[in-house]
């Protein structure tokens, strides 16, 4: 096999908001640096963020970091660690600034400042009523952060292999030597030998059936790190959002809810108002999915189908929002037209009317909870770097930051807008700390047999001589997930998913690809990310399996009670030699904010 | 309902020549044609190339060409396009790398030279805040800001066909975003750029971009509001 080498201070790879972040301030700092992306970077799926980033800019009505802190402790159900929870809230408004000031198109105030919208769980500390601290750019805050921070990185040269797709992580002496990544365009194996390297490789929502994640979020960073003996941290915490378009699971943004949205049953019942009293339908996602799917078991679903209505007609959410009292900043009755929720929520309009044929002004839309972000992943501390054990033993030279880290600021939910703003936080965080780590140090060296791993993985998967189609392995895998491992667990479910996944991890041995060639084998390279996938589906469901409390998107049936007696710690699992998953535990890290129970 | 589809085959390493191929398969009419292309390859011909990501239409990676038109092939659905019989090939005016797969390289090539980025180096506000901006102001620009780079309209200009020096109408979009942004101060560069030989002058105003582009961006207008810039020198 052909085989190329190049030599960089940093490698950072994926080019999402993390990974660009991260490449911009690496670059900066003087590394030599270079950014690997499997997709071309505006293809990431941070471009799919639609509602918004959160910070305490406080433009339109009274807020603070430290209420966005405790709502995040809050809506992580005290999972999350309240040292660095309160590190990101405190850097949010400094850092939405700076996006600002890299030319990002926010919506703006009448009186021209950054545009803000209320989004679930998020709150007024001293009211308990939803806060206006989502920044966005209509409707598609995600593409516009991820544009921004491409246009900069052209502007400020940084150097890009793009549809290079990394397969390995190179560590000698525990210390990163370099990545093994592969040139899609050609089938060539490149060794990148480097002092330090970023994951930034996004999620994996591609493990569930309905999904809001695109198809290559694959999760391979953090399967990559996994099988090199690195721990993943919190596996069992995965969020499914309220609201998929029914069956394509195709998001629907909480903006929708936030400019006044509600979701209805087939009675006609605005059924969160039964959940969570307080704020309805803007309580944290794990509630309100949780509310949907108990809807549709009691029968409730619409015309007895497993979905509800999200209705955003202006007449639904004029009466609603009079029977709540909710205002305008200005203190007048909040009372929308079409013409402005179009202009706030145009892309929602867009896909309803592509997807489904229905105009959301007249009808409503019908929504189901879709596979939708990863709380867990790679474990990393604030500085980004990637911690080796439960005692915080950092890897020297590797950082990890965004959707595949676990710092951990999302605990055991997340609240929406918290991503978007994890992701600039932490890729800077990454960018300075790779860049200022490896000025400092020297290169070691790259062993001869460095792509080895890697090539024979490829070469097993091209050469199997079986006959199944990687399409039903992954389908099957897909539905066990969507059925068993989703919003709702128990230890029956679990077990039989475990026992299907392991089944599925054998067939995967025996696949049949049509593909042999180089150039663009995209199939093979489809069947490399089943692997990965499969990986996670098994540390997911093991994970979920042992914590025998429900917390936040975690919901055991048979333990229905939060434990924080027994379970306020976080999971580190392992891929042991002979195979097997083994789970330690670490503490939460508490602060300020003793747990307390949680209710919206 | 069953669709047929007949898609352009070409593997250079080894074919000498492209080829069609026709599959016929069991389809929704909800199903989008992406999801045809995911079924081609899963169960008939897994060598089938062709990129993707998002499946909803704001990635870019899936442009192609249905039935003769570019279209993201993740935001068409069998029912929209009023037949079964589905003929897939790849965009025209890059070259073909395999199957439904192009060089974008060109595009992304015209794209960088026109200074795609903000550009101001007066200090932001003192207080370190947000620039001001009205409603006004940020609507001047929002339609160019919706592009995804997909390279629809571009590889469906007929100037760009003719004459690969072109910037192609995605570089004026993105262009237009910053000309037209209060807080920019970039413009007079980007107008001189657009203002030479393969700028905007070139467009020949045949709204095949604006008719094909899948985030509905007014591309025509917006070229020609560039023009006018260049024309008599002012923002209004
Ligand atoms: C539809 C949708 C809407 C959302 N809306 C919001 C919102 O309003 N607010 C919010 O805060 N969050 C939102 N989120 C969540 C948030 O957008 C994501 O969590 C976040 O953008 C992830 O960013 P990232 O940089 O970590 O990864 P991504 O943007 O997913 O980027 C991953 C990168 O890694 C690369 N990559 C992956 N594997 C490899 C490999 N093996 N080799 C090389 N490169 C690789 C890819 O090419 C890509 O560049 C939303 C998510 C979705 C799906
Ligand atoms: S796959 Fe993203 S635009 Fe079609």
């Amino acid at each position: 096999m052909t085989m190329q080498r190049h030599q960089y201070d940093v490698v950072i790879v994926g080019a999402g908001g993390a990974g660009l972040m991260a490449a911009l301030y690496a670059t900066k700092k003087g590394a030599k640096t270079a950014v690997l992306s499997k997709l071309y970077p505006t293809r990431s799926h941070t471009g799919a963020a639609q509602g918004g980033i959160g910070a305490a800019l406080g433009n339109l009505e009274e807020d603070h970091p430290e209420w966005h802190t405790f709502d995040t402790v809050k809506g992580s159900d005290y999972l999350g660690d309240q040292d660095a929870i309160e590190f990101m809230c405190y850097q949010a408004p400094a850092i939405v600034y700076e996006l600002e000031h890299m030319g990002l198109p926010f919506s703006r105030t009448p009186d021209g400042r950054i545009a803000q919208r209320p989004f679930g769980g998020h709150t007024n500390n001293r009211t308990g009523k939803p806060v206006r601290r989502a920044c966005y750019a209509a409707d598609r805050t995600g593409h516009m952060i991820l544009q921004t921070l491409y246009q900069q990185s052209i502007k400020h040269n940084v150097t890009f292999f793009n549809e290079f797709q990394v397969l390995d992580l190179i560590l000698v002496n525990g210390k990163v030597a370099g990545v093994v990544a592969i040139d899609i365009a050609t089938g060539t194996i490149h060794v990148f030998h480097t002092k330090a390297v970023v994951f930034a490789t996004g999620g994996w929502g591609r493990l569930w059936e309905i999904t809001s994640n695109a198809y290559t979020l694959t999760g391979d960073g953090a399967a990559i790190l996994f099988r090199r003996g690195l721990p993943l941290e919190d596996m069992e915490f995965y969020q499914f959002h309220p609201t998929g378009i029914y069956k394509l699971g195709i998001l629907i943004t909480e903006g929708v809810r936030g400019e006044g949205g509600v979701l209805i049953n087939d009675k006609g019942e605005r059924f969160m108002e039964r959940y969570a009293p307080t704020v309805k339908d803007l309580a944290s996602r794990d509630v309100v999915s949780r509310a949907i799917y108990i809807e549709i078991k009691e029968g409730r679903g619409i015309n007895g189908q497993r979905y509800v209505y999200l209705d955003v007609r202006p007449e639904t959410v004029n009466k609603y929002a009079a029977i709540d009292g909710r205002t305008r900043p200005d203190g007048s009755p909040y009372v929308v037209t079409a013409e402005e929720l179009l202009q706030k929520l145009p892309d929602i309009i867009d896909f309803s009317r592509t997807y489904l044929g229905i105009d959301p002004m007249a009808e409503p839309i019908p929504v189901q909870p879709t596979a939708h972000y990863a709380m867990g992943g790679i474990p990393t501390n604030i500085k980004a770097e990637v911690l080796a054990d439960e005692k915080g033993t950092v890897v020297p030279g590797l950082y990890a930051a965004g959707e595949t880290a676990c710092v951990s600021v999302h605990g055991a939910n997340r609240l929406g807008t918290n991503s978007l703003l994890d992701i600039v936080v932490f890729g800077k965080q990454a960018g300075i700390h790779a860049a200022e780590y490896a000025l400092g140090t020297d290169f070691e060296p790259l062993p001869k047999d460095a792509a080895d791993f890697a090539i024979s993985q490829l070469e097993t998967l091209r050469n199997s001589k079986g006959s199944e189609r990687i399409a039903d392995i992954a389908n099957e895998m897909k539905r066990v997930m969507m059925d068993h491992v989703g919003v709702f667990r128990t230890e029956e479910g679990l077990t039989e998913a475990l026992n299907t996944i392991r089944e599925l991890k054998e067939r995967y041995k025996h696949i049949h690809l049509d593909d042999r060639g180089k150039i663009f084998n995209t199939e093979l390279l489809s069947a490399w990310e089943l692997g990965n996938l499969l990986d996670l589906a098994e540390v997911t469901t093991v994970s979920a399996l042992a914590r025998t409390e429900s917390r936040g998107a975690h919901w055991r049936e048979d333990y229905p009670k939060r434990d924080d007696k027994n379970w306020l710690k976080h999971t580190l699992a392992w891929k042991r030699e002979n195979g097997e998953i083994e789970l330690r535990y670490k503490p939460v890290v508490i602060t300020k904010y003793p747990p307390k129970e949680r209710v919206y | 309902m069953q669709v047929t589809l007949k898609i352009f085959r070409y593997n250079p390493e080894k074919d000498s020549a492209p080829h069609y191929e026709t599959y016929t398969l069991e389809a929704e009419p909800t199903d989008r044609v992406l999801d045809l292309l995911e079924k081609v390859k899963s169960y008939h011909d897994g060598t089938l190339a062709f990129r993707r990501s998002c499946a909803h239409g704001v990635c870019g990676s899936d442009a192609m060409r249905i039935n003769g038109v570019n279209r993201l092939a993740c935001k068409v659905l069998v029912k929209d396009l009023g037949t079964t019989n589905i003929t897939i090939e790849p965009l025209l005016g890059l070259k073909v790398v395999k199957d439904l797969i192009v060089d974008m390289e060109p595009f992304f090539e015209n794209y960088r030279k026109v200074l795609p980025y903000f550009i101001n180096d007066e200090p932001p506000p003192p207080d370190g805040r947000e620039r001001l901006q009205t409603p006004e102001e940020r609507e001047r620009f929002d339609d160019t800001t919706k592009c995804i780079l997909c390279g629809v309209c571009t590889t469906s200009c007929p100037t760009f066909w003719a004459d690969g020096q072109y910037f192609g109408p995605a570089a004026i979009v993105n262009a237009h975003r910053f000309i037209f942004d209060s807080r920019d101060r970039g413009a007079q560069q980007r107008l001189e750029i657009l203002a030479q030989d393969s700028g905007v002058f070139r467009c020949r105003t045949a709204f095949s971009c604006t008719e094909a582009c899948p985030r509905e961006i007014q591309i025509t207008k917006a070229i020609a509001e560039v023009k006018r810039a260049i024309l008599t020198g002012r923002l209004d």
